[in-house]
């Protein structure tokens, strides 16, 4: 029993400072990025989320060239490229794609900027590292409060509005004809997500950041069928992924004779990504006995229109 | 003459629109119209595709401004701050992987512009409750409206803008979509519900027959000007010439309305911008 309990957690990882870090960090973020996401994916704009990924990327290595703290570069300049793809049109489904576009090239080519400069004044390439494919083992126990408090911003604003947000997200023409101001709703879920982006690039990277707001939530959409719910789950997906992948990556320390641990990224990322193909099964199922049915009547329904 | 005003006198006017005209970019959209809906009442808007039906009801719900006339609600001046109005749009994409349920959707027609969390209530539940039950769409209460068929998310969308017990209710092509059995489901439930209900409907269309048997009055709008009163009082080739700016000739076949452009005596060709009609 001793050796099995060894096996899954290897000395050391409850006493681990570092561990304690990574589980606060992660899993504050993993539930601030379940609930922005979910709105994320029912409003279609996982490319926006993505995009704001590699605006972190560049806030990051700028933080890294002007030493700054990297959950200021994350969220600082994440804020300004949301602002920015609001202002292009990112709330018109027609230009949004172009919006996101055009913030992700120039993010890329600040991104290029920056991590020249960086490592032509000598930085690490770990550093780099760090702020592409994430730190979360490296991250200081100072980022903790910054991380809650930006986080709890976030949620608490989504809460607020959360039912203009999900009416202007059902149907927009419903939503202004109710009196909802649905640009400035569109601008609050944008500054939010740009934060959950920010603090996401902390645990997994910028550049996999978006894989904590998009995953757990696409998951959670396919098991439930009411939002507070799909939220929920996707907490508990985001955080167990999190965890998951701490203890993997800690206990990957131990796993061969080279004492390198591997990414912590790449865990969190392999169990989301597993996690999503299985919350298909369900429906796989399901699928077999009723869409036939509802092809069949949808094909019905088109023969009646055509006649 | 433009905006004319055929009918007689409207029981309790709910709806008043006072020589409104609107043009955008130049081009003139809507030329002085002018009619009233009344309590109770089932009002067709009918007209060709781009008559101006939907900036008639984007006027109405306060969205667009006039360039002249004005619209009054209940006769106080439309503005978004109060809301007697629900509203039913013309395209509502609901996604079969949105987590929502049937009821959901309602009760968010009830309460989707407040803000703040929602608490539990036993009131709302009840409220929802009843207005899936007046559009008979209690059986697919629970299921993902994603899933749901055209006919019911349509009935879902009705008791969304019902259940903020509106005096006023515009639907903006609501058959669009809908298989013929499903939009005389759709049409016969509005036309209780205006009944029962004393809601004034303003429901707007490109095809006037699956709403003759039902419609009080008919609102018809060509070339951005408008024509209203009864069915018998608008639909005749003298009212819809006027209209359209050349001959139409309005035929009777089967009980059924057809608009046909050309002069008597000529192999009648369908108007153009009307062809839609008699379909």
């Amino acid at each position: 029993m001793h050796q099995v309990y060894t096996a899954i957690f290897e000395p050391g990882f409850f006493a681990s400072a570092q561990v304690h870090v990574a589980v606060t960090i992660g899993t504050a973020v993993a539930v601030v990025c379940a609930v922005t996401g979910v709105f994320t994916v029912m409003r279609g704009q996982s490319f926006a989320g993505h995009a704001l990924g590699d605006v972190a990327a560049a806030g990051g290595s700028g933080a890294l060239l002007a030493g700054l703290s990297p959950v200021t570069g994350f969220v600082g300049l994440d804020v300004v490229g949301a602002a920015v793809m609001d202002l292009i049109g990112v709330q018109r489904v027609r230009s949004r794609d172009l919006a996101t576009g055009v913030v992700l090239g120039a993010a890329i080519g600040l991104s290029a900027l920056f991590l020249y400069l960086t490592s032509v004044t000598g930085a690490t390439t770990g550093a780099v590292q760090q702020v592409l494919f994430g730190s979360i083992f490296t991250t200081t126990s100072s980022t903790i409060p910054d991380a809650i408090i930006l986080g709890g911003i976030a949620v608490v604003a989504l809460a607020v509005v959360c039912r203009p947000l999900l009416l202007s997200t059902v149907s927009p023409d419903i939503a202004v004809a109710r009196g909802v101001p649905v640009r400035l709703v569109s601008v609050l879920y944008m500054l939010a997500l740009a934060v959950s982006v920010g603090l996401s690039s902390l645990a997994t990277g910028a550049i996999l950041s978006t894989a904590l707001l998009i995953g757990p939530a696409a998951a959670a959409l396919r098991l439930t069928k009411r939002v507070a719910w799909a939220m929920g789950v996707a907490c508990l997906i985001g955080v167990l992924a999190v965890l998951l992948g701490v203890l993997l990556a800690y206990d990957s320390y131990y796993w061969g004779s080279s004492h390198d641990g591997l990414p912590v990224s790449f865990f969190i990322v392999s169990v989301v990504f597993i996690t999503y193909l299985a919350s298909g099964l369900p429906a796989l199922r399901a699928g077999r006995r009723s869409e036939r049915p509802a092809e069949q009547a949808a094909a019905a329904e088109h023969d009646k229109v055509a006649a | 003459m433009t905006g004319e005003t055929l009918a007689g006198t409207a029981p309790a006017e709910i709806l008043s629109v006072d020589g409104v005209s609107v043009s955008l970019s130049g081009r003139q959209i809507l030329d002085e119209v002018s009619f009233g809906v009344g309590a109770g009442e089932f009002t067709g808007l009918i007209g060709p595709n781009g008559a101006g039906k939907t900036t008639l009801l984007r006027v109405i719900l306060g969205l667009q401004r006039p360039t002249a006339g004005q619209v009054a609600v209940l006769g106080r001046p439309r503005s978004l701050r109060h809301q007697p109005v629900g509203y039913v749009p013309q395209k509502v994409l609901l996604d079969p992987d949105m987590p929502m349920r049937a009821r959901d959707l309602v009760a968010l027609g009830l309460d989707g512009n407040r803000y703040g969390l929602r608490l539990p209530s036993r009131q709302r539940g009840q409220a929802v409750s009843e207005m899936l039950h007046a559009v008979d769409a209690e059986r697919f209460a629970g299921a993902r409206v994603g899933n749901l068929s055209g006919g019911e998310q349509q009935r879902v969308l009705i008791a969304q803008a019902l259940i903020s017990r509106p005096r006023l209710l515009l639907l903006d092509e609501p058959l669009a979509n809908l298989d013929l059995r499903s939009g005389q489901e759709i049409i016969g439930l509005l036309a209780r519900i205006a009944r029962e209900q004393q809601i004034a409907v303003l429901l707007s269309a490109h095809e006037m027959n699956p709403l003759l048997p039902v419609m009080d009055r008919i609102v018809y709008l060509a070339g951005g000007r408008a024509a209203s009163g009864t069915t018998a009082e608008v639909v005749t080739s003298e009212v819809l010439s006027r209209l359209y700016g050349y001959h139409v000739e309005v035929l009777h076949v089967h009980g059924r309305v057809l608009v046909v452009a050309g002069a008597a005596g000529h192999e009648p060709a369908l108007a153009p911008g009307a062809a839609a009609e008699g379909g």
